[in-house]
């Protein structure tokens, strides 16, 4: 691959060394400029002098690309959102996967990202469900089952890294069809394949598998990390997927978390549905029960189910003895920022800062810092389109992707507009 | 750009963050007057400040009908110091304190009757946050920031999903959310926060002894607590024990609780309460 040509040609000897650190040629700072060359990202100007990087607003124009991308899919009148989603991550363990070109090797970077997803995921999903597929020696085995506790995946996950053989992408594709049929038909059904192999090892025809899977309403998406694959792209066309490919490791965190929030559901399967939920009260201080989770008796601090009374340690779960699903009022308002997002920020053109009403404030309005740069002259800025408040671009930053709340919308009572 | 003085922060340096609500309709009817309430905030925040000489507090005004800044102790203006340094504090305070009521007053509209006199806790909550994430960014030295709400009006329902957004946020940014609730009755918002960030929530019984409670429960800084016996939650109200439908529409999900109740003409859903 012409990755590793290049830099087989700059690091000398350093090849054999790949996996041996200690002994390379190159000392360990040398190393790190073999792989970042960071003086390609400077840029002249005209006369030839360097020009300052300026990382925070290179920073935010990606963060803005990211939000039109994002806004311009949900301009529709009302974009329905999968809130209960079964999602299956499908990861590669063929011999493909343990390829040094992302540092140390992909899977253990595969691994890396995983974790940080799988938490995400549940930050941002509290009522779904997650399960884990390997595929490694042409087969592929199931590592978790769906369930709603990171713990228990990332924990399976970390104690199988092993890579062997063949890829297969229609036995993965095949086993994900049988778990996810089983699931009630007001979940969403998601597959998201981390494909780090170029090619796939299947017994039939798996043009056949993908029509399986389209007709049980399954959304796959694949992130590879070797190169493009048709397949794979037309697996995720057919199934209203998305395919991507990482270019680098922070690339491919960029991909995988872009899967965490709940994406558009498919409108045409959609269905309105009613589900019950139970919300169950936290159990006295001191009560001695028997904890149906653990079979044990356990003292206090848990939850009683309000329909069967069954004692479950925590939250959210489906009781195991009348199959309610048990959730608290927190983890269903983690999800209500998606229902009701707020509108992006508009940028502030240049033309009108000189204008009197710009002057008047002086300071962002969440975080109190000047807006204006040394020598008094205005800052990159953005304004909320409802009250009109100034803000910097970090607070606009972690306003959209953290906090959801405008604070000069939540600040006044009577909106601005009403008195112009 | 000038060079900030090293200064090595330790363990019990913190940043309060204290919300005070400015709101007149639950003063005008409270025991305890607006004016005493700030004598014992004022003693409360110079003993933060004297507990350690690089604590930081901010004060934001939580009103009826508007939030704002009313006081940093890191800026230029307020670092006049007087008999032992001692920062003057006080006089800058309550002026822009006066401002603010007389702004906030300005701004008042007719209300219809049998509203809930709610202030705006999610503006100001949102505002606090945006300023502890600034000092998390200025670098790997900053103090420990908390928030502080220092609450009167009974809970807003239209304000729920704000303060919860508000909630989980400071819950990623590992921001504890202390609430000192002086009302009639409970607050299910303020004893939620300080269940989810991990603060202390406490309904003060004897008013006019605000002060010791301030002191003794609120003053000491993150890493003291683990050494200290605070208020416990005891049963925190997330409204369970009942059941819900929820109507799963078109593929989104619409949730029907005590909150949305008041709102129902806006969502497109039936929600069945059994």
């Amino acid at each position: 691959m012409n990755n590793g040509g290049a830099r087989r040609m700059n690091g000398g000897g350093e090849e054999d060394d790949d996996e041996d650190y200690v002994n390379g040629d190159l000392d360990a700072w040398e190393r790190t400029y073999t792989d970042e060359r960071s003086w390609e990202s400077l840029q002249e100007d005209e006369s030839g002098l360097l020009r300052p990087i300026d990382n925070k607003a290179l920073y935010h124009s990606q963060y803005r690309r990211r939000l039109r991308s994002l806004s311009s899919t949900a301009t529709a009148a009302r974009i329905q959102k999968g809130l209960i989603r079964y999602l299956y991550l499908v990861i590669d363990l063929s011999r493909a996967a343990s390829e040094t070109d992302f540092r140390p090797s992909r899977i253990v970077v595969i691994a890396k990202h995983v974790e940080a997803f799988i938490r995400e995921f549940f930050d941002q999903n509290p009522l779904s469900q997650v399960g884990l597929l390997t595929i490694k020696d042409g087969v592929a085995q199931c590592l978790t089952d769906l369930g709603g506790s990171p713990e228990s995946h990332i924990k399976a996950l970390m104690n199988k890294l092993e890579c062997s053989g063949d890829s297969s992408l229609q036995n993965a594709l095949d086993l994900v069809d049988g778990y996810l049929n089983q699931i009630p038909s007001y979940g969403h059904r998601e597959v998201l394949i981390l494909y780090s192999a170029l090619s796939t090892c299947d017994p039939g025809d798996i043009m056949e598998t993908i029509q399986k899977c389209k007709k049980s309403k399954i959304r796959c998406s694949v992130i590879g990390l070797a190169a493009e694959m048709f397949i794979c792209k037309h697996l995720c066309q057919e199934t209203g997927g998305t395919y991507s490919v990482a270019l680098d490791e922070s690339h491919f965190k960029e991909l995988i978390l872009e899967h965490a929030p709940p994406p558009p559901a498919i409108a045409e399967f959609a269905t309105a549905n009613l589900i019950k939920m139970g919300f169950p009260q936290r159990a006295a201080e001191g009560s001695i029960s028997i904890c149906s989770c653990h079979k044990e008796a356990k003292v206090g601090a848990g939850y009683t189910c309000p329909r069967c009374k069954a004692r479950v340690c925590e939250l959210p779960t489906e009781c195991c003895i009348c199959g309610l699903t048990l959730v608290s009022s927190p983890h269903l308002a983690r999800s209500y920022h998606h229902l009701f997002p707020i509108a992006p920020f508009d940028e502030v053109p240049p033309f009108s800062l000189n204008d009197p009403n710009h002057k008047l404030q002086r300071n962002c309005f969440g975080c109190q810092q000047s807006l204006l740069n040394p020598g008094n002259k205005p800052g990159l800025l953005v304004v909320c389109p409802k009250c009109k408040g100034y803000f910097c671009l970090d607070c606009d930053i972690y306003i959209h992707e953290s906090l959801h709340n405008c604070p000069g919308c939540d600040s006044f009572r009577h909106s601005k507009a009403d008195k112009e | 750009m000038a060079s900030a003085p090293s200064k090595l922060y330790a363990d019990d340096v913190s940043l309060v963050v204290v919300l005070v609500d400015t709101n007149p309709f639950f003063w005008s009817a409270s025991s305890l007057s607006f004016s005493q309430f700030l004598s014992h905030v004022l003693a409360f925040l110079n003993a933060i400040l004297t507990l350690n000489q690089l604590n930081q507090v901010v004060v934001i005004a939580t009103g009826y009908n508007s939030c704002n800044y009313i006081f940093d102790s890191s800026s230029d203006l307020n670092q006049s110091f007087e008999n032992g340094r001692m920062p003057v504090m006080c006089s800058s305070l309550l002026q822009k304190l006066e401002e603010f009521l007389i702004k906030d007053e300005q701004l008042s509209k007719e209300v219809p009757e049998g509203r809930i006199k709610s202030s705006l806790l999610s503006g100001s909550l949102s505002m606090a946050l945006c300023y502890i994430q600034r000092v998390f960014r200025s670098g790997a030295l900053h103090p420990h920031p908390r928030i502080l709400c220092l609450q009167g009006s009974p809970d807003g329902p239209e304000q729920y999903v704000a303060i919860m957004n508000a909630i989980f946020s400071a819950q990623r940014s590992m921001v504890p959310i202390d609430s000192c609730y002086m009302g009639a009755q409970n607050s299910a918002f303020l004893q939620q926060a300080s269940y989810i960030t991990g603060g202390v929530h406490h309904k003060p019984q004897h008013l006019d002894g605000l002060f010791q409670y301030l002191m003794t429960i609120f003053a000491t800084d993150l890493h003291s607590r683990s050494f200290l016996h605070l208020p416990k939650p005891v049963g925190v109200d997330f409204r369970a024990s009942k059941f819900y439908y929820l109507l799963n529409f078109g593929g989104s999900f619409i949730l029907g609780n005590f909150c949305f109740i008041l709102d129902i003409a806006q969502l497109p859903c039936f929600i069945y309460k059994q």
